[in-house]
């Protein structure tokens, strides 16, 4: 019967403690949005992994095309110089 | 340890605990029934999800029974050791699951009822019973709220999802009246302030299910006859069927432990 029309997939969302950004989890299909988010709840938080749930239709996600990836990202690889990791951080700082 | 019948001898209290047991552990009984066969792989998850959450009442509650019996049982003995009379749990609950929508409207009908009871019994003058539906009360808010998400959905969906729901709707009804009575075991323990007054929860049940069946475009049949003595165990023929399943293994193998 579902297979008839396949579900759209909806990519999950996890906020793990307060304060913290969503990190993708994983997916899952569901008919709609409401039915979505609970299903992300039942398949992902079942061990107590989260208290903020997002879900977005994948359909909705723009992504890069893998095959422009030496375009897209191979130039930054020579640029080590854009990673903080040369700078003295004086120690009154502290932990940055 | 013997593999026969016990029959529980707890006081009014014990045996209204036990009843509640019962209804968890049968509903979630019912609901593992659907591991492997769920319509899919996130519903199999939310079912047993459920199946858990109700188990984990049932658990509390036994042994809660047990402890006021003191009569050496545990929760496993009362689950696997009595027979179908003995069991006191609502006629609703040893539904079989039949098809998604009629699992579903099951749930509907006494998660709508199992939520405000809960809500209730957290403000029982028994200390135990309101801890245990502090847990319970959350959990079924959330049966609750998954349920009728499905009803709505397979009530206006298609046709032949709408002809189903509401079959299952048509068929269910008649379990639904013993929700709310209260006999002469109970009655008391609702004077105490002990147990909830099932009168008080008509109403809200009522409220939450129309809101349902109105967007879900179910009709919710009259009240007619209504089927009683779940509680005081006059079951229909599938408990026997389920209570055989469940009870195999300790009746096979008595005492047996992962």
């Amino acid at each position: 019967m579902m297979s008839e029309h396949p579900m759209p997939l909806w990519e999950v969302f996890i906020r793990s403690r307060t304060g913290q950004s969503h990190r993708h989890v994983g997916s899952l299909h569901a008919a709609d949005a409401a039915l979505a988010l609970q299903a992300a709840r039942d398949v992902y938080t079942r061990r107590g992994e989260g208290n903020s749930i997002w879900v977005v239709p994948a359909a909705s996600i723009t992504a890069s095309d893998p095959a422009e990836r030496g375009m897209l990202f191979e130039p930054a690889e020579s640029k080590i110089y854009r990673h903080p990791t040369f700078y003295t951080i004086p120690d009154d700082v502290g932990h940055m | 340890m013997a593999s026969s019948s016990i029959v529980f001898a707890g006081p009014p209290l014990a045996q209204y605990a036990l009843r509640r047991a019962d209804d968890a552990l049968l509903l979630g009984h019912r609901l593992s029934e659907w591991c492997g066969q769920a319509p899919m792989l996130e519903e199999e998850l939310a079912l047993a999800n459920i199946a858990l959450d109700l188990i984990g009442q049932a658990r509390l509650l036994y042994a809660y029974a047990a402890e006021i019996e003191a009569a050496g049982h545990d929760e496993d003995q009362l689950a696997y050791l009595r027979d179908a009379q003995h069991y006191g749990n609502l006629l609703l609950v040893e539904q079989p699951n039949g098809d998604f929508a009629a699992t579903m409207l099951r749930q509907l009908l006494y998660s709508a009822y199992a939520w405000p009871y809960w809500q209730a019994m957290e403000r029982s003058a028994d200390a135990t019973l309101a801890a245990i539906a502090a847990k319970a009360a959350k959990e079924c808010a959330y049966h609750h709220r998954h349920a009728a998400l499905w009803v709505v959905r397979l009530g206006d969906g298609t046709a032949e999802s709408h002809r189903r729901a509401q079959q299952a709707l048509d068929d269910l009804w008649m379990f639904t009246g013993e929700m709310f009575t209260a006999d002469a075991l109970e009655a008391p323990l609702i004077t105490a302030g002990i147990a909830a007054d099932p009168a008080l929860l008509r109403p809200l049940w009522q409220a939450s299910l129309d809101e349902t069946f109105a967007e879900a475009t179910l009709i919710a049949p009259a009240d007619g006859w209504m089927q009683q003595g779940g509680r005081a165990g006059r079951h229909g023929e599938h408990l026997g069927h389920l209570l055989s399943e469940m009870q195999y293994l300790q009746r096979a193998h008595p005492g047996v432990v992962w």
